[in-house]
């Protein structure tokens, strides 16, 4: 395999036509929010730039980044993107196993030392030296650390590799981490969900590979063109918001009209994500046009936030008591006036004994 | 008594009165309430809605304008602590005590712990202070300084969601969500700091009228005009 060769030719290669490469082009230029112009130049450089590599990893996960991936909701862009990751080494995706498999790596860092894209999925547990997650008879933290130091740059697939997720919530027996816990020299592009939407996924893996740099990013390191807005700034059930008309219970008037749902734990006003404007399987629905809230997968710790069904977070005071700032707040205030009162009438006695005692000794 | 003197007032002393809090001081003392008192109803809706309104969404503008409320006087209570800080710089001695506790001074320090012994009846002897007694110090600058700030800061934060990545609340706040968490924990740390205000006002209120009865020097009218009076001429 020469290192020139482009991802044009691979597709080829795979038999994708001129023109569904054209159509993917465009396709994707208007999923990552670029004008039409965008389109051309991003088949430019896919015809002329030599391709990047991309290795795919998985750690501590469900698989439900792969699972999201390979559903992308057009097939084209699946298929266009497979072809170019199942050429290096997916240990879900590719046909290879075993030592086999792991021979792929090493000759990875061989020809490509320094320019292959690292996706990770999943993340390494740390406790017991690593041994919750083990591959090919290493941990999985070593193989990571490992293909880390030799690649460009990392992916950090769903909230897994982003944030921790599932194996990480509270209180993570196995101290799982999120990869920019452990490598800490290399950019990260966090691409948070649980699972990320599927063209989500491919449109930011597409301008990485073929524009070899970042998406812009925003300060956490997730892209801006898919992680800028709240889906509560996109959702179509807003206009209730706004008019103060929600569900209440999910079997009430309201929720049979559509209104928000808000004060049934919607978490869409504290997460950012694509699903309000991008949608889930090929944008059919998500979870609001559904009916049920947002419980804020692509949000840091989100399992550790109470309940999926009421807004407002218990994180913070959850060692014990589970309580909210509310319930806090009320206590608090609750004790002052109560404090209060009886300082006041602790006050009056002072005062009448304090006057009576004056009254004593002058008398 | 000397109700001679035109500048003695209602006191019952022949101790000249002080001013105290100059014009500035006492509006924004006044504009800082009503501020907190809006700001925590509306919060408090915002984060428990009303019950839902029903007809066509576009009859309707509750929670809109309910937050947009939260919002304008949030810029009122922000733009009133920072003409305030401002006003520490250029006032009398008096509106610096609010920001810098002289905590490095033995002599407030004894003042400060008689204060506690005070108000936890360990003593009787009132001392007379002019400007804020040293324990309302302390609990001024721990609850209107840095509760305040931080109800400002987070505030802004949550402003800059709304407005978006890359105006100007996300760029000059933005940075508090990242640094403790998510916005969800932003939200709740703002509601907690609702609760430590009100907590403040309820102690607030308490210990000013009751110092206005029982103690020795005036109190409520002094916030309202701005003169210290006294009621006797003990030192
Ligand atoms: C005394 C000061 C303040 C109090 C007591 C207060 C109270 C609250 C409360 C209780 C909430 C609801 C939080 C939740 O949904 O869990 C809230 C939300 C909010 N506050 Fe404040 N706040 C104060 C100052 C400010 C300031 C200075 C701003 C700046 C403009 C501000 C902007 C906001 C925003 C943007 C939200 C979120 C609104 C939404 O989710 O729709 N607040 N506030
Ligand atoms: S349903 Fe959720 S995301 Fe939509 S407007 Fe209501 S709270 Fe916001
Ligand atoms: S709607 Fe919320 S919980 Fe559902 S996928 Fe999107 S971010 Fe995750």
């Amino acid at each position: 395999m020469a290192v020139h060769e482009t991802l044009y030719e691979v597709m080829r290669q795979h038999g994708i036509t001129r023109r569904s490469f054209l159509k993917f082009c465009s396709l994707t230029a208007a999923g990552l929010g670029m004008g039409p112009e965008f389109a051309g130049k991003l088949a430019h450089a896919l015809e002329t730039k030599p391709r990047t590599p991309v290795i795919w990893l998985h750690g501590l996960e469900c698989t439900c980044c792969t699972e999201s991936f390979i559903r992308s909701g057009n097939p084209l862009a699946g298929d266009v993107i497979l072809s170019m990751i199942s050429l290096d080494y997916d240990d879900t995706l590719m046909a290879a196993a075993g030592h086999q498999a792991e021979e792929l790596l090493e000759q990875t860092i061989e020809k490509y030392d320094g320019q292959y894209v690292l996706a990770c999925e999943g993340n390494p547990p740390l406790n017991e030296d690593g041994m919750y997650c083990i591959q090919g008879g290493i941990p999985y933290v070593e193989k990571l650390k490992h293909m880390a130091d030799h690649c460009k740059a990392i992916v950090a697939w769903g909230s897994c590799a982003s944030w921790g997720c599932v194996q990480a919530a509270k209180p993570n027996p196995t101290r799982a981490v999120p990869i920019h816990k452990v490598i800490r020299d290399k950019p990260i592009v966090k691409v948070p969900g649980c699972p990320p939407i599927a063209e989500v996924m491919t449109g930011v893996l597409t301008y990485m590979i073929a524009f070899d740099r970042l998406p812009p990013l925003d300060r956490q390191g997730r892209p801006l063109m898919f992680y800028s807005q709240r889906l509560h700034d996109k959702c179509y059930r807003r206009p209730h918001f706004d008019a103060g008309q929600f569900v209440e219970r999910f079997d009430d008037e309201g929720a049979r009209k559509g209104y928000c749902l808000y004060k049934v734990g919607c978490k869409g006003p504290t997460t950012y994500n694509a699903c309000s404007t991008v949608e889930w399987n090929d944008g059919l629905s998500w979870p609001v046009k559904s009916g049920h809230g947002c419980i804020g997968c692509a949000e840091n710790d989100f399992w550790d936030k109470g309940s999926f069904y009421s807004a407002v977070t218990t994180a913070g005071f959850s060692a014990g008591a589970e309580a909210t700032a509310d319930k806090v707040g009320g206590v608090l205030a609750g004790a002052a006036a109560i404090g209060v009162a009886a300082h006041a009438a602790a006050s009056v006695v002072s005062h009448m004994t304090g006057k009576q005692s004056e009254e004593s000794s002058n008398g | 008594m000397s109700s001679t003197t035109a500048a003695s007032g209602p006191g019952t002393s022949s101790l000249k009165p002080v001013y105290v809090y100059e014009a500035p001081v006492r509006i924004w003392h006044w504009t800082h309430a009503i501020s907190i008192i809006v700001l925590s109803i509306t919060g408090y809706l915002i984060a428990n809605p009303l019950p839902a309104l029903h007809g066509e969404a576009s009859n309707h503008f509750m929670m809109g304008y309910i937050r947009m409320i939260h919002f304008i006087a949030g810029y009122v209570f922000a733009i009133g602590f920072a003409v305030r800080i401002y006003w520490a710089f250029v006032g009398n001695r008096f509106s610096r005590e609010l920001f810098i506790p002289p905590v490095w001074s033995r002599e407030w320090r004894g003042h400060l712990m008689h204060k506690i012994k005070f108000n936890l009846f360990l003593t009787r002897k009132m001392e007379k202070t002019v400007a804020h007694n040293p324990l309302a110090q302390v609990a001024m600058w721990f609850f209107n300084v840095l509760v305040g700030l931080f109800m400002v800061v987070s505030g802004f934060a949550l402003y800059g969601e709304g407005l978006g990545v890359g105006s100007w609340a996300d760029r000059w706040f933005g940075w508090l969500i990242p640094m403790m968490g998510s916005s969800m924990e932003v939200k709740m740390w703002h509601t907690l700091g609702m609760w430590l205000l009100i907590v403040f006002a309820i102690i607030h209120i308490y210990m000013a009228v009751r110092s206005d009865i029982m103690g020795r020097e005036s109190c409520v009218s002094t916030i309202i005009g701005g003169w210290r009076y006294w009621k006797d001429d003990q030192p």
